[in-house]
């Protein structure tokens, strides 16, 4: 461990100040949701004693619940989808030299850069594309956000599995042929263990873009099939109903449980590669 | 098989060509490696001579030429299919596998049975002298204990060639002597031959039976570590393998060359009158004493010059004699009652006309 220097009076002070301040502009807001979610009043921010009702509504209401089931369907369905592409897509650039790989490399970033809204309306004008000039019909709806968030889920799986690979010396691949494991043996034994934590890590980010988009899903969703961010947001516009925090810690918790086990995942086979 | 004679070679490599892009690795060289010899190939970093062994593994595929092991052509067999396998440079062992899994990967690839490939890989591990190490990851190994495991997971499947990739390159100085006894006796007691490369003429000279030495992904010469270092094939050997004097000479005749500062000195040599040639002698092999003392039958092979430096090394001492053109290393003897020279003491030097050796450029 590096020695850190002991800072004297002013300096020490204020640094510990900003430290402070800036937990409570992290964290306030948070907690302020929390605790309202539970507050028996039909006004958003009042405290009106303490009540479960909110998560209750949350329980019994149809919009929600079908917005929820939208919501993991498409998040499990696109993270299953892009884990596999784009681990592919990583390995091949990792590994492999092939015509137009540097291209392909230099493309597959785009979806990382470019803005929601650009992306968004990309999609929609791929999806009507594909109807006007194809034929292709494709309802707006479950299948739409589906593809749409595969198709940015991808980059980033792949962006965080090729990480892992590259910090992987490829003499432990060779190694593996060495002691007669075929090509496929090789994936299976070696490089696959050795890169499941950023496999796991690009599944957990998929999950998550998957389960917070709102620009893009809105974009392409069609009546009746949105996501719980979309349904919360057009329940926003309707006029707020402390219900919305409820549906908001729901959704807080749920990611803060995803962050813990890909913190988890990583601490567990954290070993380094080489 | 056309095979004459009841001995195949290990591994007969012929007009071997290795390119990547324009870059001309291994230059069509010709190689045979006998059964149960530990064979080294020794170079320069990029002297092509890992290229060499990738390519015996399988790990790269010849531009040109052929390759065979124990007379079946590999030339383009994949790494999995062929009878050899590697110790790699720094080990390549998997860190998400216990030593013992290491250890039976080989035999498990090829379906062997889960309790025989254990049961097989302890017995290697017990070998090697890491028995009580089976259940631990290879992070909690020292670099000489990741050696032994990376020698053990390739030993287990009983390869008719063992490759070796700079072994010991990542061992300190005294742990790099141990493993060099130790490999050489494994290699004794197991029959089986090893290829060994490695940038170490010491080492090469130390372990092998026979060394190939390399350059600019050329073979130069292929003999015994004694040929090799008396005999050396050309300039470039000379210099590379221990330390040695190098004097530029023009060939005169069949039995003398021409320094370059005009003294003529009895040196046979096969090369044609005005070849440039140089004159290797090892510091070892000239003798030191007061000027005008050479002995009479040495006068042909003698010089006179000036001790310019003295380094006592303990068991010897090196004088740097200054001949007037050239600077010549020489090892005295440090042994009790022999005479001892000074810096700027005016000397004789002379050797037996055996020891010197003339290489063309």
């Amino acid at each position: 461990m590096a020695t850190t220097k002991e800072l004297r009076g002013g300096a020490k002070w204020a640094l510990s100040l900003n430290a402070w301040l800036v937990y409570f502009f992290f964290y306030a807001p948070i907690a302020l949701l929390v605790v309202f979610s539970f507050s028996d009043d039909n006004l958003v921010g009042r405290w009106g004693g303490f009540t479960t009702r909110w998560y209750g509504e949350f329980l019994d209401n149809d919009g929600v619940q079908n917005a929820l089931g939208n919501s993991i369907r498409v998040a499990i369905l696109s993270t299953v989808i892009s884990v596999v592409l784009g681990t592919m897509a990583g390995l091949s650039l990792e590994r492999y030299r092939f015509r137009g790989s540097r291209m392909f490399d230099a493309l597959l970033y785009l979806p990382v850069i470019v803005p929601d809204v650009t992306m968004a309306v990309m999609m929609l004008i791929f999806f009507t594309s594909l109807d006007d000039l194809i034929g292709l019909q494709i309802t707006r709806g479950f299948s739409t956000i589906t593809l749409s968030h595969i198709a940015f889920s991808i980059s980033f799986v792949s962006i965080v599995v090729r990480a892992r690979l590259a910090g992987m010396s490829e003499t432990l691949e060779e190694a593996a042929q060495d002691l007669y494991a075929t090509r496929w043996q090789t994936f299976r034994f070696v490089t696959l263990p050795l890169i499941l934590p950023g496999i796991i890590g690009g599944a957990l980010l998929a999950l998550t873009l998957s389960l917070d988009d709102v620009v893009i899903t809105q974009f392409v969703s069609g009546p009746g099939s949105t996501t719980l961010p979309v349904f919360v947001f057009s329940l926003i516009r309707r006029g707020v109903s402390p219900l919305i925090n409820a549906v908001s810690v729901v959704m807080l918790a749920a990611s803060a449980f995803l962050v813990l086990l890909s913190l988890l995942a990583q601490r567990s086979r954290g070993g380094s590669v080489t | 098989m056309t095979d004459s004679g009841n001995t195949t070679a290990a591994v007969t490599i012929s007009g071997i060509t290795k390119r990547f892009g324009d870059v001309v690795a291994v230059d069509n060289i010709d190689l045979e490696i006998a059964d149960g010899e530990f064979f080294a190939m020794l170079g320069p970093s990029g002297c092509g001579k890992t290229t060499t062994l990738r390519m015996i593994a399988g790990l790269e595929f010849p531009s040109e030429g052929s390759l065979k092991i124990f007379g079946d052509e590999v030339g383009t067999l994949p790494p999995n299919k062929r009878p050899v396998n590697t110790v790699f440079q720094n080990y390549a062992l998997f860190p998400h596998m216990t030593v013992l899994d290491n250890v039976s990967f080989g035999l498990r690839m090829q379906s062997t049975k889960k309790r025989e490939a254990a049961s097989r890989a302890q017995e290697m591990l017990d070998l090697v002298q890491l028995g009580e190490m089976s259940a631990r990851k290879p992070s909690q190994l020292s670099g000489g204990q990741q050696q032994r495991v990376a020698l053990a997971r390739a030993l287990v499947n009983k390869p008719k060639v063992l490759l070796l990739d700079e072994p010991l390159g990542a061992l300190d100085l005294k742990l790099r002597q141990e493993m060099q006894t130790e490999l050489k006796s494994l290699q004794r007691n197991l029959g089986v031959s090893f290829v060994f490369v490695t940038h170490d003429q010491e080492e090469a000279m130390a372990m092998s039976d026979r060394i190939a030495v390399m350059n600019e992904g050329k073979l130069l010469q292929v003999g015994p570590p004694s040929e090799i270092y008396e005999r050396p094939a050309n300039r470039f050997v000379a210099d590379f393998i221990g330390q040695t004097n190098l004097l530029d000479a023009t060939v005169e005749d069949e039995d003398h060359i021409i320094l370059t500062n005009g003294d003529r000195l009895r040196a046979p040599s096969p090369h044609r009158p005005g070849t440039s040639v140089a004159m290797s002698l090892r510091p070892e092999a000239i003798s030191i004493g007061e000027r005008g003392s050479t002995p009479a039958e040495h006068e042909a092979t003698s010089l006179v010059g000036q001790v310019e430096s003295v380094t006592y090394l303990g068991h010897a001492i090196d004088y740097v004699v200054k001949i007037g053109w050239i600077d010549l290393e020489v090892r005295g003897d440090a042994t009790a009652g022999t005479r001892r020279f000074s810096a700027g003491d005016s000397v004789s030097v002379w050797w037996d006309r055996t020891s010197d050796w003339v290489v063309a450029d």
